[in-house]
């Protein structure tokens, strides 16, 4: 034996737990979800060959435009109010004032609670007559909307709850701040260069690799938005909060037609790379990489 | 002169406090009202103008969940702990493996299969979901091992490591310096001997980082439960609340934030005890990625 192939079998040796894992969890379900998209299959019977049937199904399906149409409202909502608060709050956070990790230990926490549990709170925060949010609108003189309950408001709800969320975002934020070169700074102050005009020469450049990465999974995590629909209004009122992945789940789960919900996830399989894709190719024009 | 550039400083200071109290405020508040509607009456989460401090303190609210006849907390606590006992230690000790593999092994083919385990990592679970159901329905008819209805299906996978557990590893494992290996090579020490004995002792941070990450992941997760658990004894956590709102929702407002708060209280707590880890942990996915 070679030392090179000694080499590889050792590598592959460290390697077999994943590498086992990755096809019978991930390759093998990917292909059958492949075949499957092609299919009729109800799990009751074996899946019987259909050709494009499904994704012609999909084409004319008013409920499958509607639920992208949602899905996209909602992430052109919470996706750049997500990033762009969470970034204020990064910088805001990054001032150097006494007893500041208190106020990043408050602006973290949200992120840490379990959808399930952050749903029946914001339930009841939302809630038309009892919630907190419209008693303090109230107090100020305004009659708040059914945040849940009236179609032009549930989506803007749900925005809402995420940018609460944002902690994560923030932390990685914060991260990126650190590493932000002082003499920058100095050299940019010297030239006479104020608050506004460092945020914008200094911050917002050497930050730009850490603002992509943010968006990346953000454009991820969006298509995946299940939890708080499923549990907060069902998909309603008249199906304004039907997601992507919920109707993905009712095909498969609900209705059994495990052909159809596989021809959706692989729509969203390639919704989710041409726009990660997208991210990265528009990235080069305003990501800056340092010594690159 | 002197005395105005320090009163724009005390302004400046001002301004940052005031804009800190108000955004930390939002974000804390809905908290606060958690906790005060849970230690209130069914009429007084119902009075208008609201009382943010409860009379009387109804913390028989939580004995009450805890022992409702239409729930089982700490069943549901218990099998909650069963999955994520099984899960943080399989992720963990598979993905230390794997990672050892990636960062201290050189040989042909590393780079590619990097790439693609790093690229498994943008594959959303509900697009795979449907076949991994189709895969354990078939599992649990032709090998004679129910999976579906059972907790396997939630922690079996993670015996072979998950890609953003083995990510995090192998970015800490590669700093560890050549050198510790090289000794023990030349002292006779064998690879699983290196990776035993001397990286893994090193890389304690590391590990805790991703055993907490993990924890969080089951503790938090719904719709992996949702789709492979059947029946209500199995239940976890975030299942168990889901019914018990589904039960009480829209009238025991009170109950129903109790019940929110034994599911948020032991991550919160966690959190303060483990601060450094997770910040750490989530910079390091954010910066290094």
């Amino acid at each position: 034996m070679t030392r090179e192939t000694k080499n590889v079998l050792k590598g592959v040796a460290f390697l077999s737990p994943w590498l086992i894992g990755f096809a019978a969890f991930t390759l093998i379900p990917i292909s059958l979800s492949l075949y499957y998209s092609f299919c009729n299959y109800s799990l009751v019977q074996s899946p019987l060959f259909c050709g494009w049937d499904n994704y012609r199904q999909l084409f004319h399906d008013d409920v499958f435009w509607l639920v992208l149409r949602n899905t996209f409202l909602y992430a052109a909502m919470a996706l750049p109010g997500g990033l762009i608060l969470a970034l204020a709050l990064a910088l805001l956070l990054n001032q150097k004032v006494p007893g500041q990790s208190i106020f990043r230990t408050l602006v973290f926490i949200p992120s840490l609670v379990p959808t399930i549990a952050s749903a029946a709170l914001w339930l009841w925060l939302l809630n038309q007559k009892l919630g907190l949010v419209n008693l303090l609108l109230k107090g100020i003189g305004i009659d708040g909307p059914g945040w849940l309950t009236d179609t032009r408001w549930v989506l803007p709800s749900f925005a809402l709850m995420s940018v609460w969320a944002c902690g994560n975002t923030v932390v990685i934020y914060l991260a990126g701040l650190q590493d932000v070169p002082r003499e920058l700074y100095e050299a940019a102050e010297l030239d006479g260069a104020g608050a506004m005009r460092r945020l914008w020469h200094v911050t917002l450049p050497m930050l730009s690799p850490v603002i992509f990465f943010n968006l990346v999974i953000a454009i991820i995590g969006v298509l995946q938005v299940f939890d708080a629909p499923y549990l907060m209004t069902a998909g309603g009122p008249d199906r304004a909060s039907y997601f992507f992945t919920y109707y993905l789940y009712d095909s498969g789960f609900t209705y059994l037609r495990m052909g159809y919900a596989s021809a959706m996830a692989w729509i969203q399989l390639l919704i989710v790379l041409a726009m990660t894709g997208l991210a990265f190719w528009s990235s080069k024009k305003w990501v800056y990489y340092q010594g690159k | 002169m002197e005395s105005s550039a320090g009163q724009s400083k005390w302004v400046a200071v001002i301004l940052t406090y005031a804009a800190l109290l108000f955004a930390g405020g939002l974000m804390v508040l809905p908290f606060l009202w958690l906790i005060s509607t849970s230690l209130k009456t069914v009429p007084q989460t119902m009075q208008y103008p609201p009382r943010w401090l409860p009379h009387p303190v109804m913390l028989t609210n939580f004995v009450d969940v805890w022992h409702n006849p239409r729930a089982n907390f700490a069943l549901w606590t218990r099998n909650t702990l069963i999955i994520a006992a099984l899960t943080v230690s399989g992720v963990t000790f598979s993905s230390s493996i794997v990672a050892y593999g990636f960062a201290r092994l050189k040989f042909r083919g590393r780079g590619f299969l990097f790439a693609l385990m790093l690229s498994t990592m943008m594959i959303p679970f509900p697009v795979i979901m449907v076949p991994l159901y189709t895969i354990f329905r078939w599992l649990g008819d032709h090998t004679g091992i129910q999976w579906l209805g059972t907790f396997r299906p939630l922690w079996v996978p993670a015996w072979f490591g998950s890609a953003f557990s083995i990510f995090m590893l192998r970015q800490f494992f590669v700093t560890i310096p050549d050198e510790l290996s090289e000794a023990a090579r030349i002292d006779g020490c064998s690879e699983w001997g290196i990776y035993w004995h001397i990286i893994m002792p090193l890389s304690r941070p590391a590990l805790s980082v991703v055993a907490l990450f993990t924890f969080m992941y089951v503790w938090r997760d719904f719709l992996g439960p949702l789709v492979y658990l059947q029946r209500a004894s199995q239940f976890t956590l975030t299942l168990g609340l889901q019914s018990f709102q589904s039960q009480n929702g829209g009238t025991s407002w009170n109950l129903l934030m109790a019940a929110s708060l034994l599911v948020i209280a032991p991550v919160i707590l966690l959190f303060f005890l483990a601060q450094r880890t997770f910040i750490q942990g989530i910079a390091t996915t954010g910066l290094k990625g």
